[in-house]
């Protein structure tokens, strides 16, 4: 990033963007750590033939469950690495610091966060589904539900993490504040698919998920941000 | 007016309204649970349709209501900690967690215990039993992170977040826990749907909610007794109190 | 009075498992909440009370273990979660 005069402030948008981008390349650089949620993700819907059943029937009634609920832990593995990074090594004070507002940065942050995570395991879906004998209507409303609702897991989980960063054991602890305020997002989720695989018209169903993401969208940056600023004071 | 808040930002002053407070709370609370839970449980007509199993009802709902009660103080508590910064609200928030987090269990305990004589079973999946596991997961969250964060100032603000961040999910909770249930209700009858409860029945279980605000009253000045004592323990009028004519007491 | 007799008020038809286990729960659990509220408070209050006597004695305190414990009384249970 060239250091522009203080004569020509950086603006909130192209402040977004290069934070946005710079987050793209670090992750980048440790291509493997990319890698982990999506394997995750494979292990965990794999457990569940494994450990309780393999019968079609069984799999194609709670297929679109178990794979929302493996995504659902993915994106919580991979919360760890939203701020965890830039806090070690003192970026995140920096951001912290920035004129820009520190909810949009957040949003830059949490939006790099979802296309490296959430967005490949929408990306994955298809292969899992198939895996899990769901019809191929099934498997496109399934993408569809996990298309709009990880950003929103990916939003939720960003105050989690705020609010955990530094402190001891934060994983479980982060898993602990997060969980309760996924189960709406969860439960619409698989709601939708569910109701497609009846045949009734899923678009209301589409639209609360959007709704939440909306809602998200617009809330959950504030409170992360507020977090990050109680955590750094608090290192 | 001012004044007024600027009080209520004080511990001290709070230390010595609860001292005065707390006698009344306890014995205008104890009574009314007493009447409440004994007329309830001996005096209260058998339920037509739940036979005597229904006199859970008077724990139960008590036990529910005032857990989602105390989560909406804990909220506008942690509304005041952030926009006002006042010690006391974050004082109310660290010592009404645990309380709120015992009554929800008893209520889920209570819902669950009920639910083996009315629908066969010691655990449903119904919609209120449901996301009052969830309120009992929020409660864990909330005493969870106040207990990892070391600093005082820190913890009041990020649990201040968290209990926002709970409070904005809950009726979206319930919205969707609601709906998820209809889905996947089979036909049963819910727990305390009843056309009209008569007088008997209602007013044991009002008194019962009543005593059982009052005594909460009571455990909420104590808790914040004992948390602005720990806090405040250097401060000149701390020591005071035990000081008689210059003699500690 | 609903019941006819103490014994069938124990028994409830059949359901006094229930509803005594019910009250059971909440007089055990709410009765450990404001005891253990209640004696927490009076040790804090002890502790208090030992630190401002070894505040207002001039004279030299022999054991200052009596501070440090008054202190080490405050301090939180760290419940750690490793």
């Amino acid at each position: 990033m060239t250091i522009k005069p203080l004569d020509q402030a950086v603006g909130s948008i192209e402040a977004m963007k290069a934070v946005f981008a710079r987050d793209m390349k670090v992750a980048f650089r440790q291509r493997q750590d990319l890698l982990n949620p999506l394997l995750f993700f494979m292990m965990v819907v794999t457990l569940f033939p494994l450990g309780v059943s393999p019968e079609i029937s069984f799999l194609q009634e709670a297929g679109a469950g178990i794979l929302w609920v493996a995504a659902l832990l993915s994106v919580l593995l991979s919360l760890d690495h939203l701020f965890r990074h830039d806090f070690d090594d003192g970026t995140l004070e920096q951001l912290v610091l920035q004129p820009q507002p520190l909810f949009l940065l957040v949003l830059a942050k949490t939006m790099a966060h979802w296309v490296l995570t959430g967005l490949p395991l929408v990306l994955l879906t298809p292969v899992l589904g198939v895996m899990v004998h769901l019809d191929g209507n099934s498997i496109a409303i399934l993408c569809l539900t996990l298309l709009i609702g990880t950003p929103v897991l990916s939003l939720i989980g960003a105050i989690g993490a705020a609010l955990t960063l530094g402190l001891r054991s934060a994983g479980v602890l982060l898993s602990l504040l997060i969980i309760p305020l996924y189960i709406p997002v969860l439960i619409f989720g698989t709601g939708t698919v569910a109701a497609a695989a009846e045949g009734a018209p899923v678009g209301a169903y589409l639209a609360l998920l959007g709704a939440f993401l909306v809602l998200a969208l617009t809330l959950a940056p504030f409170a992360s941000a507020a977090a990050l600023k109680v955590s750094l004071s608090n290192s | 007016m001012w004044q007024f808040f600027h009080k209520l930002g004080s511990p001290k002053w709070f230390y010595g309204i609860a001292a005065r407070l707390m006698p009344w709370l306890l014995v205008l609370g104890l009574l009314c649970l007493g009447a409440g839970l004994v007329w309830g449980l001996a005096f209260a007509p058998k339920d037509y349709l739940q036979g005597n199993s229904y006199r859970i009802i008077f724990i139960h709902v008590p036990s529910a209501f005032l857990a989602q009660s105390v989560y909406i103080m804990m909220a506008s508590a942690a509304v005041v900690t952030l926009v006002w910064r006042m010690k006391l609200a974050d004082v109310f928030v660290k010592a009404a967690a645990p309380v709120g987090l015992v009554l929800t269990f008893i209520s889920l305990f209570t819902g669950a215990v009920w639910g083996k004589p009315t629908w066969g079973t010691w655990w449903i999946w119904d919609a209120r039993l449901t996301s009052m596991l969830i309120l009992l997961f929020l409660y864990g969250g909330v005493i969870a992170l106040d207990r990892a964060i070391n600093d005082e100032k820190s913890a009041a603000r990020a649990v201040a977040i968290l209990v926002l961040v709970g409070v904005v999910n809950i009726p979206i909770i319930k919205y969707s826990v609601d709906w998820w249930n209809t889905l996947h209700q089979p036909a049963t009858f819910k727990l305390t749907e009843k056309p009209s409860m008569p007088a008997e029945m209602w007013v044991p279980l009002l008194l019962s909610v009543i005593g059982l605000y009052l005594v909460f009253g009571w455990l909420a000045c104590l808790r914040m007794q004992t948390e602005i004592l720990i806090r405040e323990h250097r401060t000149r009028w701390v020591q005071d109190l035990f000081h008689v004519d210059g003699v500690v007491k | 009075m609903a019941f006819d007799s103490f014994g069938a008020f124990l028994v409830m038809e059949g359901h006094g498992p229930y509803v005594w286990a019910s009250y059971g729960v909440f007089f055990v659990l709410m009765a450990v909440l404001m005891v253990g509220s209640y004696r927490r408070r009076t040790a804090v209050l002890k502790s208090c009370r030992q630190r401002a006597g070894s505040r207002s004695s001039r004279a030299p305190k022999p054991d200052s273990g009596t501070a440090s414990a008054a202190a080490a009384s405050f301090t939180r249970v760290d419940v750690s979660q490793d």
